[in-house]
């Protein structure tokens, strides 16, 4: 029936699937949208495809976010920059959809066309499609305009420029909260693109209503703002306007608000200058690391060691340290932790004797902490103290927490500290790690949790690769050997897997002398699962070790193995030979 | 304010008592027939313009209304205005559609059958002409959107069939519904073109014998109305309430011992904001009953809870808000303590007057009125069903005192309503010297029950007490009407422009105005 020629068959079917049924076929012609675009022609993808796109403005919301991503690109398809215009109708519609997800992508794909088009192009389509946006019924489509006068408003003749800036502020002063969201988000791009004796009237009010407005959702987007315009300010301006009202804000009434204050600090300290960020911006900061709340004091106390980077050591003794003392022992273990992961970094700008003063006695009170997270946080940045004050100062109390945390009753903090014995190891040394946490390893080998033991094994191979085979061959090696006589079928595997890991570090001498003969053992394992193991192990070991070897002893036993009773044993062993067999015909 | 039982006789203040006429009833009971337990509805909630009425059921089916006089006339507001209609007009609502929100739901790690039940509907900000709306059973809330669709045909309309312009393909025309369309450029679907890449040539001028599919939109619609997003698994115990915040991006939801707040947009985390669940359930002394947003705060909200006590909290002070700003509770009655005391205390509902300075509230015998600037007590007390307070052990007995009933405030803020027993509901105006007090029945005559309450000073009520015992023996209350605690008017909603009531009786819906 079809007459069509065969090359252009799966065109046909793309076409056609553009109105499929099936979801997935839909998403799949508009993700390749581009292809049926150049099959048509730059001609009639600008006369019948893109209106048929205009038109298809109901369907699923995942294809409308696929469709508003393509479109973003599609410049190319409809005859270059100069009918870049006729790809804004369909975007306009999907500005206006309900789902954020898909307006965001038009609004980023207007951007992206719109950064293209020439200027007389801006000003006879974007901006009208802007100002249809932004005077539209339904709030989603203002919400969408925020995000494109960035856009338009470098190309508008200086009448129409006056009336951008006047929606604008219309916009941040809309009814609806979702707008002036949208608003207060977006203000820092648009006012980046406002010739300054604007940015200082205009765009300073629209900023002062957004900061004083009811809905904390929209005063927290202003906080952002503050950073944004800060860094567009000259530096006394912004003194002027922006440091009293991240002042202000970081005594606002509402803790979400706070709380962007203290995540935002130090994008905000670097917006005003390191000056005022020093007289004003310190004793703000101290007031929110003992606010009320501690959600607040969280984010504050993670943000200590990137803001004391930005002040002198000395006032970072003298203001910052006393609550972080405070902090050390704060009721609420998240804001304990949250300091722990960063207050390690705070001893390179102390300095050597500050931190053997005044932070070692923090570490060690938090290494005793009764919250695993904060020893782990504390723990897994060790190497930045290493460098400042040694390693000796500390390991006296941190051997006891390492043993607590290895020995925790939950699996995911033993897992944690696992995952930081290789740079524990790294920064303690060959010497105490000999001493005290080789038998930790092993015993993590025969954990009760299949996660632990897992993670044990990664452990060995990685302690291998950082201290070399030579110390493996005395310190682990035979240990973990050892354990390949366990009575539990699950330990013995987990040697087995760790064998598998091991040998490609050890080398293929090792592999042969030590390794190999364990695994071959095993294949007399009275547990199927053991066997096949063996089988699996043996195949990772084919490419270590000489062809001789796999000759004469791995072949040999994965033949035997293919015989075996148990039907995975034989499928294992089977796939072994088989790789063997490759693997030969390739040397060869 | 007054409170206490007043006389609906003369009117004393500026509000005249309204005229209560009936509007329409939908799902009206014929005589004789049987209730099916499924179609009890179980919740009732206007949108915020009062061009849409929603309810829900025991059957988990959301029914939507729309209000269909102002529409049908198609003037603009300004023709209104100048057509001068003396006062015939009064707010008229259709049945729109319905779908089906919640099904039975079992849940295998408790054991526990989740019945389908609608407990609450909330409407939400509308956007795009669609309408979006919250609906919770016991456990999952659901965000729907409801939204007309042109019925599109997917056709070919072929020039010449000879050179068949469908890519060879024989002329098909199918209905974008059915189940296997044919595809308009002749080829089955299940071929994969997945080996396209984007190294194939093209002619320049395109390739002229493909051709895209044609969509032809018939003017008929049909309502279509989709899960968005799924709330879920976020709530050990059962949800009471679900509310909007006025910030358009957050809603809370509670259950008797927890609240959560929820973004609109992202199902899968919310955040709790009070938590009464104490470490050791014993000392449990109190749930949640009712919760609800501010309407124009964003960051306050108030919650009642079994004790009788409104809590209103500061979503700014902290993140966890167990500690809350302001507490409303009425201190008891030297020595008017009894048995039911503490049972009909608990508040079965609360809500905010649309000005967001009044709270009402509804516990087992009254309605409260609350300024949220006075937490030493209520600004007025309306009794509901006073006559009721002798038989509180029948009704313990019979599990009737833990009914739940709501309650409703006019737009104007200027009356209260709420439901009684006898399929009964009671008016109460609280302005300033306001002395309204109407009953109502939910039929078609809603004046047909009510009768002149003699207007008694409150020192007779021992007598009115001796009066209401003999009629218990009649079956009959205190104004000679019987009492039946089967049928109770739970649900009611006041429109929230127009004095427009909407209210449940069993699986019937009716409307009065006036």
């Amino acid at each position: 029936m079809a007459m069509i020629n065969e090359p252009l068959y799966p065109i046909a079917v793309l076409i056609d699937e553009l109105k499929n049924e099936d979801i997935q076929l839909r998403l799949n012609s508009i993700r390749k949208l581009s292809t049926i675009a150049r099959a048509l022609g730059e001609e009639r993808t600008r006369k019948e495809l893109i209106p048929f796109l205009s038109e298809n403005n109901d369907d699923d919301d995942e294809v409308l976010l696929a469709m508003a991503e393509e479109l973003g690109v599609f410049i190319p398809y409809v005859g270059g920059v100069e009918h870049a215009n006729v790809l804004l109708p369909p975007l306009e519609t999907l500005c206006i959809v309900e789902e954020t997800c898909v307006r965001d992508k038009a609004v980023e794909s207007l951007c992206r066309i719109g950064a293209q088009m020439r200027e007389q192009d801006l000003v006879e389509f974007f901006i009208p499609l802007l100002k249809r946006l932004a005077a539209g019924e339904w709030f989603t489509a203002r919400v969408s305009s925020c995000g494109l006068f960035h856009i338009a408003y470098p190309s508008a003749p200086e009448a129409l420029k006056t009336e951008l800036r006047t929606l604008y502020s219309q916009l941040c002063q809309d009814d609806m909260p979702m707008v002036r969201r949208s608003a207060a988000t977006n203000l820092g791009k648009f006012a980046a693109t406002v010739e300054a004796p604007h940015l200082k009237v205009d765009i300073m009010s629209m900023f002062d209503d957004l900061t004083h407005d009811d809905q904390d959702s929209v005063r927290l987007l202003a906080v952002e703002g503050c950073a944004a315009l800060g860094k567009l300010l000259e530096p006394q301006d912004c003194i002027a306007h922006i440091l009293p009202v991240i002042v202000n804000f970081s005594q606002d009434k509402s803790w979400r608000v706070r709380y962007m204050v203290a995540n935002q600090l130090y994008e905000l300290c670097e917006a005003v200058g390191p000056e005022p960020t020093r007289s004003d911006l310190v004793p703000a900061y101290v007031r929110l690391l003992r606010d009320n709340e501690a959600e607040v004091r969280i984010a504050a106390a993670g943000k200590v060691t990137k803001f004391c980077r930005i002040l002198n050591s000395e006032l970072a003794i003298q203001n910052i340290l006393p609550c972080v003392k405070e902090l050390s022992t704060d009721s609420s273990q998240h804001v304990r932790s949250a300091l722990a992961s960063v207050i390690m970094g705070m001893a390179p700008i102390l300095g050597k004797d500050a931190t053997i003063e005044q932070l070692l006695p923090i570490f060690l009170s938090l290494l005793k902490d009764e919250f695993p997270d904060v020893r782990l946080n504390i723990i897994s940045k060790l190497d930045q103290v290493n460098q400042v004050i040694g390693i000796d100062l500390l390991s006296q109390s941190l051997l006891p927490a390492i043993v607590e945390l290895a020995e925790d009753r939950h699996w995911r903090v033993r897992l944690a500290i696992i995952e930081y014995i290789p740079l524990l190891a790294s920064q303690l040394g060959v010497g105490f790690f000999d001493d005290k946490l080789g038998a930790l390893c092993m015993q993590w080998l025969k954990d009760k949790v299949y996660s632990i033991r897992d993670a044990a094994a990664n452990n060995v191979k990685r302690l291998a690769e950082e201290f070399g085979p030579d110390w493996a061959m005395q310190h682990i090696v035979p240990q973990v050997l050892d354990m390949i006589n366990n009575p539990h079928y699950l330990y013995r595997m987990t040697i087995l897997h760790a064998v598998s890991l091991l040998a490609p570090v050890m080398g293929k001498d090792i592999t042969c002398s030590k390794l190999l003969p364990v695994v071959i053992n095993a294949s007399k394992d009275r547990v199927p699962n053991i066997k096949f193991n063996v089988a699996k192990v043996l195949q990772s070991l084919i490419p270590i070790v000489d062809q001789s070897v796999v000759e004469k002893t791995i072949r040999p036993c994965l033949v035997e193995l293919s015989e075996d009773p148990d039907v995975d044993v034989r499928y294992f062993a089977t796939q072994a030979l088989q790789s063997s067999d490759q693997q030969m015909m390739m040397s060869n | 304010m007054k409170g206490g039982d007043e006389e609906v006789a003369t009117p004393a203040g500026p509000p005249q008592p309204l005229d209560w006429k009936f509007s329409k009833v939908f799902g009206e009971r014929i005589a004789g027939e049987e209730i099916q337990e499924v179609d009890i509805i179980s919740a009732i909630e206007f949108d915020k313009t009062g061009d849409h009425l929603a309810t829900g059921d025991r059957g988990g089916r959301v029914v939507l209304f729309e209000r269909t006089d102002a529409k049908d006339h198609g003037l603009s507001r300004r023709d209104l205005e100048r057509t001068d209609y003396p006062i015939s007009r009064h707010p008229e609502f259709r049945y729109k559609t319905e779908f089906q929100s919640h099904e039975p739901e079992f849940d295998y790690l408790k054991s526990l059958e989740i019945e389908e039940k609608i407990n609450k509907i909330r409407w939400c900000q509308t956007a795009n002409s669609a309408l979006f709306l919250l609906s919770t059973n016991d456990k999952t809330i659901k965000f729907w959107k409801v939204q007309e669709k042109k019925i599109k045909k997917i056709s070919k309309i072929i020039a010449d069939p000879s050179k068949a312009v469908g890519n060879g393909n024989v002329a098909s025309s199918s209905n974008s519904n059915s189940p296997k369309p044919f595809p308009t450029n002749g080829v089955s679907p299940d071929r994969s073109c997945n080996h396209l890449g984007n190294d194939i040539s093209f002619p320049p001028g395109g390739l002229p014998s493909l051709c895209l599919p044609v969509v032809v939109t018939s003017q008929e619609t049909n309502l279509v109305a989709r899960c968005r997003r799924v709330y879920g698994h976020a709530h050990d115990y059962h949800i009471n309430s679900i509310s909007n915040n006025s910030d358009g991006e957050t809603f809370i939801s509670a259950d008797d011992l927890r609240i959560n707040l929820w973004n609109l947009e992202i199902s899968n985390q919310s955040f709790n904001i009070v938590d009464l669940k104490p470490a050791n359930m014993e000392d449990l002394t109190e749930v949640i009953t009712s919760a609800e947003f501010h309407p124009a705060h964003c960051n306050m909200l108030a919650y009642s809870s079994s004790k009788g006590s409104i809590r209103l909290i500061d979503l700014r002070q902290s993140a966890l808000c167990d500690s809350h700003a302001k507490l409303f509770e009425e201190s008891e009655a030297p020595g008017s303590r009894s048995f039911f005391t503490e049972i009909i205390a608990s508040i079965s509902d609360i809500k905010f007057a649309k000005d967001g300075r009044y709270i009402l509230s509804r516990d087992y015998m009254t309605l409260k009125l609350w300024d949220i600037n006075m937490d030493s007590g209520p600004v007025a007390t309306f009794q509901v069903h006073e006559y009721l307070r002798p038989k509180l052990c029948d009704l313990y007995e019979n599990d009737s005192i833990f009914d739940k009933f709501e309650c409703c405030l006019s737009g104007d803020g200027l009356r209260v309503a709420t439901g009684s027993y006898s399929n009964l509901f009671r008016v109460f105006g609280c302005a300033p010297e306001s002395t309204e007090a109407t009953t109502l029945e939910a039929t078609k005559n809603p004046m047909r029950r009510q009768v002149q309450t003699p207007s008694r000073p409150s020192r007779s009520l021992n007598s009115i007490t001796r009066v209401v015992r003999q009629a218990e023996t009649l079956g009959v209350d205190a104004n000679g009407n019987s009492l039946d605690f089967t049928t109770k008017l739970l649900h009611l909603a006041w429109h929230p422009t127009e004095n427009l009531i909407a209210c449940v009786a069993a699986n019937s819906l009716y409307m009065y105005y006036a």
